[in-house]
């Protein structure tokens, strides 16, 4: 789950990790208010779950309230186009009224999970403000990195390492170690996926602050954080897909006709690249997991249809943990509640196949059933 | 000969009376599994598919004998529970929980550390040895017994592979889900040394997906290591970039990790990769048949 940086600003605070003074907006009064408070300047960013807000005209710098004013009305309600939103972009709802900073050098902090070695590492550059997959591609040895043992935490010597590496001038090392130890204490302790401070500053006052900050949470772990649940913003959020979540299912709309019921996400994905394959478009992945009940199956199964571009919908369920007679089960019952008006294509194999096959057999439903993959995705796609 | 099961493997079942643990349980069973035992804390003494329960692992091994558990336990006790089966000296845990928190995972590989345990998993299928020891919720029917061996990061994508080669007539020596979660116990070559030191097995089908570069670096290993026919097949080459596919791995982002440059990488290994996942079978067939192994890797009908 990803929050705003607004709220991420807020969470690190409560672990002593420094940043700048400022309130979100959620109206052009707001904003002004705010701005008030902090000296009448101020810098108003767009809130929005994407990156590169600020080479998309996002972030403005605003030196007077009448400036304020302006830079508000401007940005909410705006879309606003990056990098990372695709190129519908997204509406800006909130803003951050941010005090300004006098930045004297820009850094990188980071905290992922490591495959590899199975540890969160912590990542650290002087190329701040630059993305790090860049920094990574061009200049690797620009990225400088400590892998942190779980039994201990970050060290305050790998801390020390980082900040020295990176430039941190001597006499704010200290506090670049606090704020290093406060970043990875909430890395844990919340349950993050991906924590980054892009940039991290160093100001005229001898500040080490996050200038920007993004959080991404583990979903799996999302049970243990209410409040982090708290912050989650529908609005960023996929219509289907929130529907998708309440139900367990995985779910991403894509822009073909041709629905798709797998389960598991890796049968999922080599389902939509057969359909491709054999020359059709696939309106979506979706993967119900394993063990799914008859009704997450029918939710799936309404989902699906719920997009308009659907013209066809493939099911493949090769069945372990999952009962191919509850898929069955579930794929009638949706399609007599909905109507279905449309060719469906199941192919059934594994754990309950026969129970399954004869759900659907005896159903009276147009079903056309296919014998393996390829013959599904061929029919399906014949059909469309 | 196998990898990691076998006739001699006793099982319990973490988790044995709660859905999933009891049906897996009674499918295994029906399989041929020495299922000896299970536990399910504040259970123990009780009886279910006619073996014992137990409040501990601990407690279970040393009644049973034991050597190798199945995790069912849900995702908030998972980590606990596959901490308890390694302290127990387990050879061998197969965690089948989906959805564990990642840094809890963090926390098993740490305690894991200097002791003998084999952690599969989590969020994986399991492992079968056809014919002789189902440990997992896969479907037993579809294997059979042979000299390919499976390894791969997906669950359902397994059956699928190994359906292929069934219908084909080729047998499995044994097949290995390791699991979609970024932090797991078992990695492509852990797999693949097993089955290079398995005279049992003659040739390999790895099955990887986007996202990471565990698929590179075991294609890195076979080019300098295995001596044994790999065919590999990699899922999501239409994924939008980007977005996560269900498994926590399956993401890719920038340039790295994307099917083409997965593939690209597997093909310059001296890897033959099957162009769809309908092809995995044909695939393996076709290069078993050019390095003259197909009729000894054949099942006996």
């Amino acid at each position: 789950m990803n929050i705003h940086e607004y709220q991420a600003k807020s969470v690190l605070a409560q672990y002593g990790v420094a940043v700048p003074q400022g309130h979100v907006a959620f109206t052009v009064e707001e904003a002004v208010e705010h701005a008030k408070q902090l000296g009448g300047k101020a810098v108003v960013k767009a809130q929005i779950h994407a990156g590169g807000r600020g080479k998309a005209g996002g972030v403005k710098v605003s030196k007077s309230l009448a400036e304020v004013e302006a830079n508000a009305r401007e940005l909410l309600g705006k879309t606003l186009v990056t990098h990372q939103t695709g190129p519908q972009g997204k509406v800006v709802k909130r803003l951050l009224i941010e005090q300004l900073s006098n930045i004297q050098k820009e850094y990188y902090i980071g905290l992922v999970v490591d495959r590899a070695s199975g540890r969160v590492v912590m990542m650290a550059s002087a190329e701040g403000g630059m993305e790090i997959e860049e920094v990574a591609a061009k200049t690797p040895e620009k990225i400088f990195k400590e892998t942190i043992d779980p039994a201990v935490g970050l060290l305050p010597y790998q801390a020390r390492n980082l900040a020295f590496a990176i430039q941190i001038p001597d006499a704010l090392v200290n506090k670049a170690v606090k704020f290093m130890t406060g970043l990875y204490a909430c890395f844990v302790d919340k349950d993050c996926s991906v924590a980054e401070i892009n940039p991290l500053v160093v100001t005229a006052e001898g500040n080490v602050m996050a200038l920007d900050a993004k959080l991404n949470f583990d979903d799996n772990a999302l049970y243990r954080h209410p409040d982090i649940l708290e912050l989650r913003d529908l609005d960023e959020e996929d219509p289907k897909e929130i529907e998708a979540s309440k139900f367990g299912l995985n779910y991403i709309a894509l822009d073909g006709n041709i629905g798709c019921m797998v389960n598991g996400a890796g049968l999922a994905m080599a389902t939509m690249d057969t359909i491709k394959y054999y020359g059709g478009e696939p309106a979506n992945f979706l993967d119900i997991g394993g063990g799914a009940n008859e009704e997450k199956v029918t939710a799936a199964f309404k989902l699906i249809l719920s997009d308009p571009n659907v013209k066809g919908i493939l099911v493949n369920i090769f069945g372990g943990i999952q009962q191919c007679d509850v898929v069955a089960t579930g794929v009638v019952a949706a399609a007599r509640q909905i109507g279905l008006d449309k060719p469906l294509v199941v192919r059934l194999e594994g754990t309950n196949v026969e129970k399954g096959k004869e759900i659907l057999n005896q159903s009276g439903l147009n079903i056309v059933a296919a014998d393996s993959l390829a013959d599904a995705a061929q029919r399906i796609v014949a059909l469309v | 000969m196998s990898i990691l099961v076998g006739k001699e493997t006793r099982v319990i079942t973490q988790g044995i009376t709660g859905k999933q643990g009891l049906f897996h349980t009674k499918q295994a069973i029906e399989y041929g599994t020495k299922v000896v035992g299970g536990t399910t804390p504040g259970k123990g003494g009780t009886t279910v598919e006619g073996v014992p329960v137990f409040n501990t692992v601990r407690e279970a091994v040393e009644q049973t004998g034991a050597n190798a558990s199945v995790i069912y336990v849900p995702p908030a006790f998972a980590a606990d529970a596959i901490m308890e089966a390694v302290d127990a000296e387990l050879d061998l845990v197969i965690c089948i929980t989906e959805g564990i928190p990642v840094l809890d995972m963090v926390k098993v590989k740490r305690f894991m550390e200097g002791r003998h345990t084999r952690l599969i998993g989590p969020n994986c299928p399991g492992v079968i040895t056809p014919g002789a020891c189902k440990i997992g919720i896969m479907p037993g029917y579809i294997h059979v017994p042979g000299k390919v061996g499976v390894v791969s990061r997906s669950g359902t994508l397994t059956y699928e592979a190994v359906y292929q080669l069934t219908v084909r007539g080729i047998g499995q020596s044994t097949a290995v889900g390791i699991g979609g979660d970024p932090v797991k116990g078992t990695e492509f070559i852990d797999v693949l040394k097993m089955f290079n030191d398995d005279p049992d097995t003659e040739a390999v089908i790895m099955i990887g997906e986007i996202g990471g570069t565990a698929e590179e670096q075991a294609a890195e290993w076979i080019r300098d290591h295995m001596t044994k026919p790999v065919v590999g097949f990699i899922a999501g080459a239409t994924a939008p970039p980007g977005r996560r596919m269900g498994h926590a791995g399956a993401i890719i982002s920038g340039g790295s990790g994307t099917a083409a440059s997965k593939i690209k990488k597997l093909e310059e290994c001296g890897i033959r990769v099957a162009p769809t996942p309908s092809d995995m079978g044909a695939t393996m067939e076709q290069y078993l048949k050019d390095r003259g192994l197909l009729e000894a890797c054949r099942t006996a009908r």
